[in-house]
């Protein structure tokens, strides 16, 4: 028996962005028809090497070959000649075409004329061949993510790749569509696919992988067999270090209640129910988790609390006032602190340095300003000492926060917010698209102003992150608190099957 | 006051005369948004098309050659907001204001220079009427549609087909995605910027025929600023018309009817009270603020509507 070369064989890749190495010297070696996971920390070069792969990137020195011939790709069009197709993180989808329509475009293999049904029923065709299924004729926009992202799948099978790289593919899936995209990567390498997985999470790595590469720094930090190692020596092999745990919760001594919402009702920006009558308590001293597939309610019950949604009834009490109806202003003066979801959009004003950035919502009361006249000397004092004290890199107050990375861009948001010994902390999706040190940053620092007796109301879609730092859960579901149970008590299929809308079987 | 005055043949034939600048402005407009483009300067294409028409007309007294001249025309003043909005990805708006002033200013000088007071010339080679004499002996219609200009039909031919274009052909396929997530459509293959550039021309074509269509099929003459703001109707009809075609022309009729309304009721009096022309005059300017604040039905516009698109950096 003759040994097949790799179908992927990448050598001493270098690539060098100005000043910064990306990648050096960097070896990636994959066998045909394996699940090959890419792992390693934001910035440690996965998405760099994946581009050059892909033909995005040139490389600046180095070797690629597939199946043993030297190849050189100068566009993604290279790539996908050659049979390479990429999942993208974010999808690279037209929403209000259909599902047929995005699989074919670009390469739609007809006349000047197109026609739906024959356009489906090729659609179809491929669905059988691969086991997936996804109606052709439906619109993206109407189908949820997880459909969404077997449409990606889709249109790099039509064009024929056998070798599929899957950027971060779980980042916006529900436990459940989770299970289900790994049993559609089990069958794409059963009908001879090759898979690379570029992930950070470790648990998917055990689930679905045959063998690893571990990049850190944009080095090579390992390469390992799936079945003969295990999480903390991935994790090792990531981080350069041993990981620390969260420190074990002990129970905070209650002040009563930081936050008591009673009966709350409000609608979405396009008019819909998104609250359906919220009733919930955070004590002092207490982490409350909200756990729930994006999109649920989530993000409209936070904007309730702060004032940037105006609910249709109910009562938001903080420190036994009704806060339901007071703008932002009114309500953060209270104690309220906000880490919104999207830290770019909402978190900050990206082209702001730190040190104004640190300011904002003060800007207008001393020693920040006098008489409407900012005063710089204060701010950037003020700035110094919060970027080193929330250890922001490069530690310099001057720096344009969008040229941070995401997890300093955090680590100023959690530094305005929490320099004013909040009573209650809202943080929605405090850790998406952080590496593991920054979420550790984060979750530490949540867990300090737990024990300083604050009241923390923590929406996350991670349960890992719930069930780390959470000392009762509750599951949110079309606008509707299902379930709320103390963490301890909560088993994470539990959990996954209330995020599904399953109160029945989750309690059965 | 009279059903004559409101629904009469006459009234009929004007909402299409007056309605056709606008559809092929709203032609215009859709075509480009739908690519991603904005394109106010529709308004400076069919000025500049109004204007070359005329002097090519004069110079060649071959309306064929005039037309192609105004189509050019209105193509170049295009061109330069697709150099502006695409190469160098400029603001879209601003770009669009500086050419409208522009194609104002060079056509009231030019027109100065060349036609000085006495105006232009009355022989001017016309775009013809199309006389479908076998209409003639049918009421009403005969007097509606057997006499219009044959730019009038051939924007109604250019709403259907551009309307089977968009959607239901490979490249209109391949211009809405390059309108909705250009980068998608990228990573795919499609050439965002060549169909950008396609639809921002095709737009100023369209626009100028509008202009030319005045020009050389209504008045045969050319006065300054002529077009009177039909290219920002135009706009306001794509958004009416939820931009596609069909919604455009629909749109366009609306206007039309209203200009024609305000033209036929000169004068009339219900009971002893005279109606108030002149505001009747504004209802296609209400229905526009309407269509455009959104309250003609939820409409939206192509996702990547006036952003400027900048490919994937290949280091």
């Amino acid at each position: 028996m003759t040994v097949s070369p790799p179908i992927v064989e990448m050598r001493g890749i270098v690539k060098v962005f100005g000043d910064l190495v990306a990648l050096d010297r960097v070896d990636l070696v994959v066998q045909e028809r394996e699940i090959h996971a890419l792992i390693g920390e934001n910035g440690a070069g996965k998405s760099t090497l994946m581009n050059v792969l892909y033909g995005l990137y040139r490389p600046d020195a180095g070797t690629i070959a597939l199946r043993g011939q030297e190849v050189r790709l100068r566009s993604p069009r290279d790539a996908i000649a050659r049979g390479i197709g990429m999942i993208h993180q974010h999808f690279m989808l037209i929403p209000p075409l259909t599902v047929a329509e995005n699989v074919v475009l670009g390469d739609e293999r007809s006349g000047p004329m197109l026609s739906e049904g024959a356009l489906a029923a090729r659609v179809r065709d491929l669905e059988e061949r691969f086991h997936i299924t996804v109606d052709p004729t439906a619109k993206v926009e109407d189908i949820p993510l997880g459909l969404q992202q077997r449409v990606e799948i889709l249109k790099v099978l039509y064009r024929g790749s056998d070798l599929l790289i899957f950027d971060e593919p779980t980042a916006v899936l529900t436990p459940q569509e989770v299970d289900e995209l790994f049993v559609i990567v089990r069958k794409l390498r059963d009908e001879g696919k090759t898979v690379i997985f570029i992930t950070h999470k470790l648990r998917e790595v055990f689930a679905v992988t045959d063998r690893i590469t571990v990049l850190r720094d944009g080095r090579n930090a390992g390469e390992l067999e799936t079945t003969s190692t295990n999480a903390s020596e991935i994790a090792r092999l990531m981080v350069g270090r041993d990981l620390k745990r969260p420190a074990a919760r002990t129970p905070v001594p209650s002040s009563g209640p930081a936050l008591e919402i009673r009966g709350l009702q409000a609608k979405s920006d396009r008019g819909a129910q998104a609250l359906k009558g919220i009733d919930l308590t955070v004590n002092a001293g207490e982490i409350l988790g909200i756990a729930g597939v994006g999109g649920n309610g989530q993000s409209e019950l936070a904007e309730c609390i702060l004032g940037l949604r105006e609910p249709t009834a109910g009562t938001i009490l903080v420190g036994g006032a009704d806060v339901a109806h007071d703008d932002p202003k009114r309500t953060r003066e209270r104690g309220v602190a906000y880490v919104p979801e999207d830290r770019r959009a909402e978190g900050l004003v990206l082209a702001f340095s730190v040190a104004d950035n640190f300011i904002l919502g003060r800007q207008d009361t001393p020693p920040f300003s006098k008489r409407g006249v900012l005063d710089t000397d204060a701010i950037r004092a003020n700035g110094d000492r919060l970027a080193k004290e929330f250890d922001v890199r490069p530690p310099n107050a001057g720096a344009i926060v969008g040229n941070l990375s995401g997890g300093n861009q955090q680590k100023v948001v959690l530094g305005r917010e929490l320099t004013a010994q909040p009573k209650l902390i809202v943080v929605n999706q405090p850790t998406r698209g952080l590496d593991i040190g920054s979420t550790e940053y984060v979750w530490e620092r949540l867990l300090e102003e737990r024990a300083r007796g604050s009241g923390v109301l923590l929406i996350s879609s991670e349960l890992d992150e719930i069930r780390a730092l959470a000392d009762r859960i509750a599951v949110m579901f079309e606008g509707r608190l299902v379930a709320t149970l103390p963490a301890a008590d909560a088993a994470e299929e539990q959990l996954g099957l209330l995020m599904a809308g399953h109160a029945e079987a989750a309690s059965a | 006051m009279t059903w004559e005055m409101v629904v009469g043949a006459s009234v009929f034939a004007a909402m299409l005369r007056l309605a056709a600048p606008i559809a092929l402005a709203a032609l215009g407009g859709t075509m480009t948004e739908r690519s991603g483009v904005t394109n106010i300067a529709l308004e400076g294409s069919m000025l500049v098309g109004c204007f070359f028409g005329v002097v090519a007309a004069d110079r060649t007294h071959n309306v064929w050659i005039a037309l192609a001249v105004a189509l050019l025309a209105g193509m170049a003043l295009a061109a330069l907001h697709a150099y502006a909005s695409i190469t160098l990805r400029a603001d879209q708006i601003v770009s669009g204001m500086a050419l409208n002033i522009l194609a104002l200013g060079l056509t009231t000088y030019l027109d100065y220079q060349m036609y000085g007071t006495t105006g232009t010339p009355a022989d001017l080679a016309a775009v013809p009427d199309l006389h479908l004499t076998f209409l003639n002996g049918i009421p009403y219609v005969g007097e509606a549609i057997a006499d219009q200009n044959s730019i009038v039909w051939a924007s109604l031919l250019l709403v259907v087909a551009l309307q089977v274009f968009l959607f239901r052909t490979v490249l209109g396929l391949r211009w809405r995605a390059v309108g909705e997530h250009p980068r998608a459509a990228e990573t795919v293959g499609v050439d965002v910027r060549r169909i950008r550039y396609a639809a921002v021309l095709a737009s100023g074509a369209l626009a100028a025929l509008g202009g030319a269509y005045l020009s050389l099929g209504v008045v045969h003459s050319f006065t300054d600023g002529m077009t009177g703001g039909r290219g920002f109707i135009g706009l306001a009809a794509m958004i009416f018309g939820r931009w596609t075609p069909l919604g455009a022309l629909a749109a366009s009729l609306i206007f039309g009817y209203g200009n024609a309304l305000s033209t036929s009721l000169q004068g009339a009096t219900v009971g002893d009270t005279k109606l108030p022309v002149q505001l009747l005059g504004t209802l296609p300017y209400i229905l526009t603020i309407l269509a455009v604040a959104g309250f003609v039905g939820r409409s939206r516009a192509p996702a990547a509507d006036g952003v400027p698109y900048e490919t994937e950096g290949h280091a």
